[in-house]
């Protein structure tokens, strides 16, 4: 039998030094919800797990000096949805980290543990790539700063470097009349892995869109931004020519696979009306702000 | 492999265990702690048999490692009645028949108790969306959310 440690530091870079020390046999535990049922299964054996929800910057909900929000990367998805404002500014990167499983999964999984079990078809993911979230990960060199989009590298596989932490995400400050949606394609009601999962955050200004991005998960090895169908809603009204030409981007930007949740033309087609449904949501939630 | 000594509270009581590092909650509380209400279903967090409440959050027992529950406190099932009174969830799911096998029926019963918490006057919706990690391949759901809004008016009703 292989042994095992379990350690729970206090502070980040005892973690980093513990982490970083222990090599590939090591796994960080956020909410432990992918971790344990990959320990289970045998998929993963790890010598030292890190468990880092005792060190405050990883758990902890700040609002930032600019109207930002900086949410630390072990935050679960039941603690983020009783913040008093972040699901007013952020509604679709909340709905998004809420639709990661149970309520019970929900009341230990956390956005960063999605980011970082690497699925193609994390919830969580397309909208804080919409959002513009930046990561900030720290590692035996350091700090570093970097889009959510440059994180995922493939399935199960991260940017991170050996050793590296991911540590919080740092959402924007908001313009007037901002607001995000995120809507995810699955055969049932609940419970359920995105067949396609597309996040838009957009900015109106007098009827008209100002700025806009879009996440676009499920359909490619990792989670895309999709900047030519962002472009095609900038300018515009969101009129019917600007929605067909951002769903034709969608569906363009699509590189997915065939297994048993959709076919290659199924998740391709899904992926452009998505788009347009989530962007009137989005439309008519930043009407209101 | 060298056993961890854990400290933590259990239905408001000081407890202490010895565990592997790789132990689940699960594992800790039907093993060394003798509580045997919290059901093994899937072991991966689908079925909701082992929920428990970790610092009063609904969370899969299974999911959890045991040696996370330092300093914590865990309810259970077994800390649901008070002595011999049942808590009304429990009464009603009795009375109305909201169990058959009833492997399902103390992850059921700690979770409705998690939203009535939270949600005195839940809607049917509310209650279905609540128990969807829940499995239960016996009642096909009916009786208990019916159970959960018949208790969840009973209380409102008590409370005033």
């Amino acid at each position: 039998m292989t042994e095992i440690r379990y350690l729970a530091p206090q502070t980040l870079d005892e973690a980093i030094g513990a982490f970083a020390a222990a090599g590939s046999a090591a796994r960080i535990l956020a909410g432990g919800t992918d971790l344990l049922v990959q320990m289970r299964s045998g998929a993963v054996k790890p010598g030292v797990i890190v468990d880092i929800k005792k060190i405050a910057e990883v758990t902890a909900i700040e609002q930032t000096a600019d109207g930002g929000f900086r949410v630390g990367a072990a935050v679960s998805g039941a603690v983020l949805a009783e913040h008093p404002s972040f699901g007013k500014i952020w509604p679709g990167v909340l709905e998004a980290i809420n639709l990661i499983g149970s309520k019970q999964v929900q009341g230990r999984a956390s956005a960063g543990g999605n980011l970082c079990n690497g699925s193609p078809a994390g919830d969580s993911v397309p909208a804080m790539v919409a959002a513009g979230a930046i990561v900030t990960a720290q590692g035996p060199n350091g700090r570093r700063d970097m889009p959510v989009e440059q994180v995922p590298a493939g399935p199960g596989r991260t940017h991170l470097k050996p050793g590296e932490i991911l540590v919080s995400f740092t959402f924007p400050p908001r313009p007037k009349g901002s607001s995000d949606a995120y809507l995810r394609m699955i055969p049932r009601t609940e419970m359920d892995i995105a067949v396609v999962g597309v996040g838009v955050s957009l900015t109106l200004k007098d009827g008209v869109c100002t700025a806009a991005r879009v996440g676009l998960g499920a359909v490619a090895p990792t989670v895309l931004l999709v900047e030519p169908a962002a472009n095609a809603l900038i300018g515009s009204r969101l009129e019917d020519a600007a929605l067909q030409k951002a769903e034709a981007a969608c569906s363009a930007a699509c590189r997915p696979i065939d297994d048993k949740r959709g076919t290659i033309v199924y998740r391709t087609k899904v992926a452009g009306v998505l788009l347009k449904r989530t962007v009137a949501i989005a439309a008519r939630r930043a009407g209101g702000n | 492999m060298a056993k961890v000594h854990v400290t933590t509270t259990i239905n408001d009581e000081p407890a202490e265990y010895l565990c592997e590092p790789n132990d689940t909650m699960l594992d800790a509380l039907r093993g060394p702690l003798g509580l045997t209400g919290s059901k093994e279903g899937c072991a991966s967090g689908d079925c909701g048999a082992c929920s428990v409440l970790l610092d009063d959050r609904l969370v899969c027992s299974c999911l959890m490692l045991s040696v996370e529950a330092e300093g914590h406190h865990i309810r259970t099932i077994e800390g649901m009645a008070h002595g011999d009174k049942l808590h009304p969830l429990q009464q009603k799911f009795l009375e109305t028949a909201a169990l058959q096998c009833g492997i399902c029926t103390s992850g059921m019963l700690m979770a409705s108790a998690a939203l009535l918490q939270k949600n005195s006057q839940p809607s049917e919706e509310e209650v279905r969306f609540w128990l969807a990690g829940n499995l239960c391949r016996c009642t096909g759901y009916d009786k208990i959310v019916r159970a959960v809004l018949e208790t969840a008016e009973e209380m409102r009703g008590a409370a005033q």
